[in-house]
């Protein structure tokens, strides 16, 4: 069984491929190149860490809700319609 | 005998883990569906609850999408009103192909579009530098400064604001098309077919502006928690 006709991946290409593998892009032997790096490298698997905390940070910025004033508004909306539709 | 079968264990162990958080997704969104047909269905009725409660549950998405094409929050808010206007106008329009979700969007993109956009979205999609500065490798391409541990010290609730309000203003500064590329997929958690549906882009576009867009915004959380 041939396990990777792959040259190995250097750091500078694997910050590069980050989003690919994260995103199920890559191919089996890219993919398989890229997880055999990061069992063997610290620092990309920090990387890899920075980037998924990065986007568990991002996930943190949704809360907004409809304040009263803007839910007044749309029931205007709401009616406005409900006159021109009639 | 089914297609499966023919498909190595182990890839598709592979594969398994790495849809994992897609398929987490999915389930949660599945739901959502069917909540928003359950709505749309009584505001077809007329019931302006339901209408109320459909704007609830996407103001901040269409907000914050809106702010992205067009800047100013008070040009943001009248686009965001303007699409439930169409919405309202066009709800009998609506088939169902899409997702509702992904129509109203749609809609909002093409009103933000017609109000006038910032001028941060003439950047090109590939024209952007590396993830890392080239500095920080050697000849060989492997780490000379590799990245310092911050991820755990991230992890303290008495910085979760002060890294949230960081992730906002890096946004901000981020070109347009990779700042909605972020907001539709990170924060607001759409899949990668939804966004490409909603910005009207291919999947390999959608993946290079989320992987710019991720990039600087990693390293703006690195210049924050290195300097603290």
């Amino acid at each position: 069984m041939i396990l990777s006709r792959r040259k190995p991946y250097v750091c500078q290409e694997m910050v590069e491929l980050i989003t690919d593998y994260l995103e199920g892009a890559l191919s089996r032997s890219q993919r398989r190149s890229f997880e055999a790096h990061i069992a063997g490298c610290e620092h990309c698997t920090e990387y890899l860490k920075q980037i998924r905390t990065t986007i568990r940070i991002s996930g943190r910025l949704r809360e907004e809700d409809l304040t009263p004033a803007m839910a007044e508004e749309f029931s205007a909306l709401y009616e406005r319609w409900r006159l021109e539709s009639d | 005998m089914s297609l499966l079968s023919h498909i190595p264990v182990p890839a598709l162990h592979l594969n398994v883990l790495a849809t994992f958080a897609a398929v987490a997704w999915q389930g949660a969104r599945s739901h959502a569906e069917d909540e928003d047909a359950a709505l749309l269905k009584r505001l077809r009725e007329g019931d302006e609850e339901a209408f109320l409660a459909l704007v609830g549950r996407y103001q901040g998405t269409m907000l914050r999408l809106a702010r992205s094409f067009v800047g100013s929050g008070a040009v943001a808010e009248e686009v965001v009103q303007d699409t439930w206007l169409g919405v309202l106008r066009g709800i009998d329009k609506f088939a169902g192909r899409s997702t509702f979700k992904t129509w109203l969007l749609r809609i909002l993109v093409n009103r933000a579009k017609s109000t006038g956009v910032r001028e941060d979205r003439s950047i090109a999609i590939g024209d952007a530098g590396p993830a890392v500065d080239s500095a920080r490798f050697d000849d060989s391409g492997a780490w000379m400064a590799p990245p310092e541990h911050w991820v755990e010290d991230s992890e303290d609730r008495l910085l979760a604001e002060s890294l949230a309000e960081e992730i906002r203003a890096a946004l901000e500064e981020l070109p347009g098309r990779q700042r909605e590329v972020v907001l539709l997929r990170d924060v607001d958690g759409l899949t990668s077919d939804e966004v490409c549906d909603v910005l009207d882009i291919s999947e390999g576009n959608q993946r290079v502006l989320l992987h710019r867009g991720r990039s600087r915004l990693r390293q703006a959380l690195e210049s924050e928690l290195e300097s603290a």
